[in-house]
């Protein structure tokens, strides 16, 4: 079922993408890496850059290899299906497409090479303590190019060698590129449940900000990249989904009580079977939002809310019953289980829960 | 259907031949109404159609089933056709699914795949234009999701087949010319192998039908005695003692045909002049409660995951190819969902779901939808017989120890 809408090309670059991720992101990779401060690799960073994954859908004048969404979407879930621990989601995917969504031409130029080549690695900073995911929540402020506030949650905050803030001025929200080493900004790593992607709170004292794109055209640019982003880390859910499924079967094959395998149990067996059943539902939901971003923006902001709402539940639902099929295994720090689990819960809450999207679709829907 | 990928060429012009197809066969207006939206001058477009000449027409076209063969009624086309087909058929508001539900999703598939020459142009054509309607002869008192188990007897004598036995849950044999039926040619050898599939016509003497009053109050569904019947030993389809194999085609169809089934598909076939979704926003009140909107908006979620799903499923088969165990996921997932969504319509109706004044149509309906719904896990394969499937057959686990495994039939404890 899983070759629909996908061309030639773009099912070559997902062996790939498995095949180097099967070499670069094993379980002993992710545990050593989410023990770091930084939480990636800088050569495994340098490799997928050459590989053209950093810029995979940045447009070649600016440097990238000028694929899209759909190419987005498959990396996406090959990396999810192996907790693969780069700052890939925040800079290649929300950071980038801020600047595409917002910036001028020459912006673009000047921003966009460095991601592309993997020398840059961007953050995007826009969602604040209160923990509100609306844009123009922003309440960080905006004067004479100087911004103060605190952002939080901002993925691979820490790490990041160029930040992309939202603020706002009397104008409304807009966007500003800050150079985290500039003055007033203080850094903080946060203690996260997923431990395979670090966050951070970033503090803002009158710090020089340099106006991206147009002042108080940030609220736009900024929801159509979250719903972008929305699209493309359901496909990573989808693919964290498939590898607790994958876990979950082939445990059920190998381990014996009462003389035989507990997949030959029934309530084992039609667990896995509503996994599969929901995997195969999110996978469609995250391939008609990978397709909306990259072809349809007017379907773009319901497929985004769509996948997003549904692919939550499917991955949460698929690493709780991973560790429930393992049993006692299944609950040991040693276990792989509670690494997706942990995944699970942070994607959920990620750019909102399943409820919060499903309100977004009965408001996108005219309900 | 927003997730449909573009039209290639040969696809647009394709679409374009169904189009025009439907433009000039269609009662007058009715294109005209479609393509301008207006609702009035399609109702007035309807008042006129027959249904029974509609499912000829169709039936004569090969749109009716364009995966089989020419030679046999269809377009030996390839999938992308009937998607498109069943995609126009839906923006004409034309059932996707005609009058003769079994014949065209179970029968004909199974016929072209296991049926001789003199079967399939005997039967093939007339299925398509509902001249003859068929119904499946599975389920017995004794043998429901053990189907392998079945005790109906068929005897050879002197170039034919005698059935005698009774089989149960038989919908809409009072309507049908035919009926596929499954019965056991050999008591002394394991169940499976002692099956054989027949075509009986369901007019021969001997033949008993009653019909079963459902929860619904409506009688779809029969018992249907076989007493001394006989059947000419041509009906046999495939060979003796190979029935099983030839039910499993059958099943495998039916998982399909059923997964496309919803409250929508249903909105299709009794023809109404709205958009299904429109209609079920529509019949839901207080839409700004926000428990109300969640459910609205899951409603939305789950049934398009479910058909950008089929969608996908139907890209990947292959031209001409049987489905497969895959089949099973929509089936389940949808009969879940319909149960799920049925059971939230009456809760947010709140006490006008459960009394309602005498002749409220629309109550009535919700009230039959809801009880319906129930049918959707059962029927067709149930919805824990299908997961055990999927277990087995797509993720690989491995088989329950089977009790009966290598007894002969007779000596096998039935209820
Ligand atoms: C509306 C309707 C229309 C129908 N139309 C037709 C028709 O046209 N032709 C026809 O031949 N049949 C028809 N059927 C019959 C249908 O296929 C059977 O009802 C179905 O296969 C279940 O069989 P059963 O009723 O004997 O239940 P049983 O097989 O007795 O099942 C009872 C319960 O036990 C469970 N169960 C049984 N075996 C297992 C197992 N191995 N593991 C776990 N759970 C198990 C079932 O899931 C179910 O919950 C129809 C049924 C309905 C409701």
């Amino acid at each position: 079922m899983s070759t629909f809408g996908f061309t030639e090309e773009q099912n070559e670059l997902r062996s790939t993408a498995a095949r180097f991720l099967e070499e670069k992101s094993s379980s002993a990779d992710v545990r050593r890496l989410m023990e770091t401060s930084e939480g990636f690799d800088e050569a495994t960073w340098k490799q997928i850059a050459d590989l053209g994954w950093t810029g995979m859908a940045i447009p070649e004048e600016y440097g990238g290899v000028g694929f899209g969404f759909v190419e987005l979407t498959v990396l996406m879930e090959e990396m999810g299906k192996k907790l693969f621990c780069a700052p890939y989601f925040s800079s290649v995917i929300l950071a980038t497409n801020a600047i595409l969504n917002a910036g001028t031409e020459d912006q673009k130029k000047e921003l966009l090479p460095g991601i592309a080549d993997g020398t840059t690695r961007a953050a995007l900073a826009f969602v604040e303590p209160s923990g509100k995911w609306e844009v123009d929540s922003a309440e960080v402020t905006a004067n004479g190019g100087k911004i103060s506030g605190t952002k939080s949650y901002v993925v691979d905050g820490a790490t990041a060698n160029l930040l992309i803030v939202s603020a706002k001025s009397g104008n409304g929200i807009s966007l500003y590129v800050v150079d985290p080493d500039a003055e007033g900004v203080t850094r903080t790593a946060l203690q996260t449940l997923d431990m395979t992607r670090k966050q951070a709170k970033i503090e803002f004292n009158n710090t020089p900000a340099k106006l991206l794109g147009e002042e108080g055209a940030g609220t736009a640019a900024l929801q159509k990249t979250l719903e972008q982003a929305a699209c493309l880390l359901s496909a990573e859910m989808v693919g964290g989904a498939q590898a607790c499924l994958d876990a979950s079967t082939t445990y059920a094959k190998e381990r014996y009580q009462f003389g035989r395998p507990i997949g030959s149990f029934q309530a084992i067996k039609h667990k896995c079977a509503n996994m599969l059943m929901e995997v195969e539902m999110a996978r469609s939901a995250a391939y008609y939002a990978g397709w909306a971003a990259a072809e349809d923006p007017e379907e773009l902001s319901l497929a985004a809310s769509l996948a997003k709402a549904y692919c939550s539940d499917a991955f949460f639902h698929a690493a709780a019953e991973n560790i429930q099929i393992h049993g006692g295994i299944g609950f040991t720090w040693e276990h792989d289980a509670h690494l997706y689990f942990r995944r699970a819960k942070s994607d959920e809450i990620y750019l909102g829960d399943a409820t919060y999207h499903r309100e977004l679709v009965a408001q996108k829907l005219g309900v | 259907m927003r997730w449909t990928i573009e039209d290639t060429p040969e696809r647009a012009a394709f679409r374009e031949q169904v189009r025009g197809w439907l433009r000039e066969n269609l009662p007058a207006g009715w294109a005209d109404a479609i393509e301008s939206g207006d609702a009035d001058k399609l109702d007035q477009a309807r008042k006129s159609w027959d249904f029974f000449g509609w499912s000829r027409t169709i039936g004569m076209s090969g749109y009716g089933a364009p995966l089989w063969p020419k030679e046999y009624g269809g377009l030996s086309g390839e999938p992308w056709m009937q998607n498109i087909t069943r995609e126009e058929l839906a923006r004409y508001r034309l059932p996707t699914v005609g009058l003769n539900i079994l014949g065209v999703g179970l029968a004909g598939p199974t016929l072209i795949a296991h049926g001789n020459e003199e079967q399939k142009k005997r039967y093939l054509q007339k299925i398509l234009t509902s001249e003859e309607v068929w119904c499946q002869l599975f389920s017995e008192p004794g043998s429901g999701s053990d189907l392998a188990s079945a005790g109906a007897r068929a005897t050879r004598s002197n170039g034919e087949y005698i059935i005698n036995g009774q089989k149960v849950w038989t919908s809409i044999a009072q309507m049908s010319h035919f009926g596929m039926l499954l019965a056991r040619t050999d008591p002394d050898v394991p169940k499976h192998d002692g099956l054989s599939y027949f075509i009986v016509d369901m007019k021969s003497p001997g033949v008993d039908i009653r019909p079963l009053k459902q929860i619904t109050g409506s009688s779809e569904f029969n018992e249907v005695y076989f007493n001394d019947v006989r059947i000419p030993a041509e009906n046999l389809v495939g060979v003796e003692g190979d029935g099983w194999r030839v039910a499993r085609t059958t099943l495998m169809n039916e998982r399909v045909a059923l997964s496309g089934l919803s409250l929508d598909s249903a909105a299709f076939a009794g023809g109404t002049r709205k958009d299904p979704w429109a209609l079920f926003v529509d019949s839901i009140p207080n839409r700004e409660d926000g428990r109300v909107r969640q459910f609205i908006a899951k409603s939305y979620v789950e049934k398009e995951v479910k058909e950008i799903t089929q969608f996908r499923a139907n890209m990947a088969r292959m031209s001409g190819a049987q489905p497969g165990p895959e089949g099973g996921v929509t089936k389940v997932y949808n009969a879940e969902f319909n149960k799920w969504r049925s059971n939230g319509i009456m809760n947010a109706n709140g006490p006008a779901a459960v009394a309602w004044d005498h002749g409220d149509s629309d109550s009535e309906n919700r009230a039959h939808a809801f009880l319906r719904a129930r049918a959707n896990s059962i029927e067709g394969g149930t919805s824990e017989i299908l997961r055990t499937q999927m277990g087995e057959r797509i993720l690989g686990l491995p088989r329950e120890p089977e009790v009966d495994k290598g007894i002969p039939w007779k000596e096998i404890k039935r209820s």
